[in-house]
């Protein structure tokens, strides 16, 4: 039982007709998922922006507010002031809708995540593949953007947005696969309620798996291709300004902020924590998450796409699998009352294939005879 | 019915984030990989040659300083290096050691910029670049200590040095030479084992020995590529053949080995800086006195150095006059660019921006 089917079984109780009864608890959530997401990416842009600095020997932004907390506002103000410009030779239509097309899934993902203890929007029995489905619209968002704007480095980051999705997708769903496995439900809600012992110790390969494929589905570094400022100017989105811009900032980052509130949810317990209040544990795993992409990113250089592809494709794919595959076995053969078996079974299994792959594998690719 | 192709042509450039400067490239692609490249050059010609003929002796040097604005002070050097010799000056004992000081010190924050930016091509977000910058602002220091000056130095004159170094840059430079060994050996270990910085750089754009000596490159590009030659040993100038160092080599010629070479230099640098710093005369006159309007005679000369690009030549020709009647400039990075095509096509657009990365290349002295 939801917080929100609580609020719902009150309103009925009180004698409100059936379907303002329903209506009534789905736009208060809706309009808190989104007000609190939005915001939280504010919040999140501004640690991003101080703790980048902090990793490049400078302070970050200072100025406007106490630490510099409101510059994420001026930032958005600046932009909603600035002149719209679409090319002359763009296609008007693809154009003006690529920013909502990626913006707008961004904010449903937060739908099934829970919070806390039944603090969820949508506690649907298919949550793990709801994500799964609507994070990969953002790719046709994408793709639109990047062939409606009719510019030469937006279609070549669009020919690489396309390929880097499709390949990041396999690894990150069946290291998933592992999780349901072990919890028994695709249910975010039972997920959580499963880790007795978070999952990041229970399935430690699956887990690193399925970060690497969240850096690459948000664009993070070192998995940055699609708007590799050093190559292709500013990839998919060079021809876009003003709040269309800042749209696709906000989605990029709210990407970033879902992902890693879905990796809290599956792999670090979600809000269960001793002492602190839940959400406040929730919060604090969320961060850390988010911190730890931002620490790559002050610290890699990026991959080449050829190098990208595969390393998907012979790295993480064939790990996925043989993971899967452990996981399965375990599964079967282990009771669930003794997980910390697991755990100790899957780190040496995931130490062993790391290293077999550190011997075996090479980035492919090099010159091309032309 | 045959699908009508055609060449996907990209213009990276004038206005991109890695042309260190404006520069292009016209690139025509198949897919991600590069089938040809022109490089177009030309956007920041000042008419700096044509500049100096119609300038006094002295008044030139600021010109030179606008070549290789990273390292501007060597650009100095080796305008008055030709100059001396037509004029037959001989620069007292005192600067001839500030010179090979200061060369030194542009050599060292030249490389802390090109290996800084090379990084940043790699795509490693600014936090090399700016640790290098931290270091590259001790030399600013250094330099505004001594000249007031921290891009265009205008430093060195013909004869000698503008002014003596203030007292307290010698403890200065002593603190910062102290120090540097350790930073170096720092970001190696920070970069030398990352494995995607080897996957990027390793084996790409490989320069083969022949081809670069065909082209005539110098500097850590021809050096990486297995060519032991540097001019401080092979042509000695000012007072290099005082000073025991080593010229580092590459193996193979790839990005890597150009990174390399470059961060083996720098340690070098800081052995002839340590060793400059304990020879140098405590006092002594640091100009000979040349007039400012002095009159060479007719005639021409050729002074060329060890730049941190390659060699820098000038060719100074005088007519008996106040000013020059030619000046010509052979900067290195020109020179070193037009082995970009030969080391670019078949690789992808990501290594066509580090390898234009690698070369190390300012605007400011090919377009001059």
């Amino acid at each position: 039982m939801t917080l929100l089917d609580q609020f719902q079984q009150m309103l009925l109780s009180t004698g409100l007709p059936d379907w303002a009864a329903y209506l009534v608890p789905a736009l208060v959530g809706v309009i808190l998922i989104v007000a609190v997401s939005l915001t939280l990416v504010i919040i999140f842009i501004w640690w991003e922006r101080r703790l980048l600095g902090r990793f490049q020997l400078r302070l970050g932004p200072n100025r406007c507010g106490p630490e510099g907390i409101l510059q994420p506002v001026a930032t958005g103000l600046k932009l909603l002031l600035k002149e719209d410009i679409v090319p002359a030779k763009a296609d008007k239509i693809l154009h003006f809708l690529a920013p909502i097309v990626v913006f707008v899934p961004v904010l449903m993902i937060f739908a099934v995540v829970p919070v806390s203890d039944g603090a969820i929007l949508a506690n649907l029995n298919v949550g793990i593949i709801y994500v799964i489905a609507i994070s990969s619209i953002s790719t046709i968002g994408i793709f639109m953007a990047a062939w409606g704007s009719s510019n030469k480095f937006a279609l070549i980051s669009g020919m690489r947005t396309v390929a880097q999705m499709v390949s990041y997708e396999l690894p990150v769903v069946l290291s998933l696969v592992g999780v349901v496995l072990i919890a028994g439900s695709f249910s975010m809600l039972s997920i959580v309620q499963a880790q007795s012992i978070p999952f990041i110790l229970v399935m430690p390969l699956g887990c690193v798996i399925f970060f690497l494929g969240c850096l690459a589905e948000m664009n993070r570094s070192p998995f940055d291709l699609l708007e590799a400022d050093s190559e292709i100017v500013a990839g998919y989105h060079t021809e876009y300004s003003g709040m269309k811009f800042a749209m696709f900032f906000m989605g990029e980052y709210g990407v970033a902020l879902a992902y890693s509130t879905v990796i809290t949810t599956l792999f670090l317990g979600g809000w269960s924590g001793p002492l602190l209040p839940p959400l406040i544990w929730f919060l604090i795993k969320v961060v850390l998450v988010f911190s730890v992409t931002i620490w790559m990113r002050a610290t890699l250089p990026r991959l080449r796409v050829d190098q990208l592809m595969s390393f998907a494709w012979k790295g993480l794919l064939p790990m996925a699998v043989i993971n899967l595959v452990i996981i399965a076995i375990e599964v079967l053969v282990v009771p669930a009352s003794m997980l910390w078996l697991m755990v100790i079974l899957n780190f040496a299994f995931a130490a062993a294939l790391v290293l077999l792959w550190s011997r075996l594998f090479t980035l492919g690719g090099g010159r091309v005879e032309v | 019915m045959p699908i009508k192709t055609e060449p996907f042509y990209l213009n990276i450039g004038p206005q991109h984030p890695s042309t260190h400067g404006v520069f292009r490239l016209r690139v025509q692609l198949d897919g991600e990989v590069i089938v040809d490249v022109e490089p177009i050059i030309g956007y920041l010609h000042r008419g700096i040659e044509k500049l100096a003929e119609t300038r006094t002796y002295t008044q030139v040097i600021p010109l030179t300083d606008r070549l290789d604005y990273v390292a501007s002070m060597t650009n100095n050097l080796a305008y008055c290096l030709a100059v001396e010799k037509l004029a037959g000056v001989k620069v007292p004992e005192r600067a001839e050691y500030l010179r090979v000081i200061f060369s030194e010190l542009m050599r060292l924050a030249n490389h802390f910029l090109a290996i800084g930016a090379f990084l940043n091509d790699c795509g490693a977000l600014a936090t090399p670049l700016i640790y290098m910058w931290r270091e590259r602002e001790k030399i600013v220091d250094l330099c505004e200590m001594t000249c007031g000056q921290r891009l265009l130095f205008n430093y060195m004159r013909v004869g000698g040095m503008s002014q003596d170094v203030p007292e307290e840059f010698m403890p200065a430079l002593k603190k910062f030479v102290a120090e540097m060994p350790k930073f170096i050996g720092e970001y190696e270990q920070l970069i030398k084992q990352n494995e995607i910085f080897l996957a990027r750089t390793k084996g790409v754009g490989i320069l083969p020995k022949q081809t670069a000596i065909d082209i005539g490159a110098s500097g850590p590009v021809l050096r990486a590529s297995g060519v032991k030659w540097d001019i401080r040993k092979k042509d000695p100038y000012s007072v290099y053949e005082r000073f025991d160092f080593e010229v580092p080599t590459g193996d193979v010629g790839d990005c890597y080995d150009r990174f390399w070479v470059r961060l083996r230099e720098m340690r070098q640098s800081v052995r002839i800086l340590e060793q400059a710093i304990d020879q140098i005369p405590a006092k002594g006159p640091i100009w000979a006195d040349v007039p400012q309007f002095f009159r060479p005679p007719p005639g021409e000369a050729y002074g060329h150095i060890e730049a941190p690009k390659g060699n820098l030549g000038f060719y100074v020709v005088g007519d008996g006059s106040i000013a020059p009647y030619r000046v010509h400039i052979f900067p290195p990075s020109l020179i070193n660019v037009t082995a970009l095509r030969d080391m670019a096509i078949g690789w992808k657009i990501a290594d066509l921006i580090i390898i234009f990365g690698s070369i190390d290349v300012v605007l400011g002295e090919i377009d001059r």
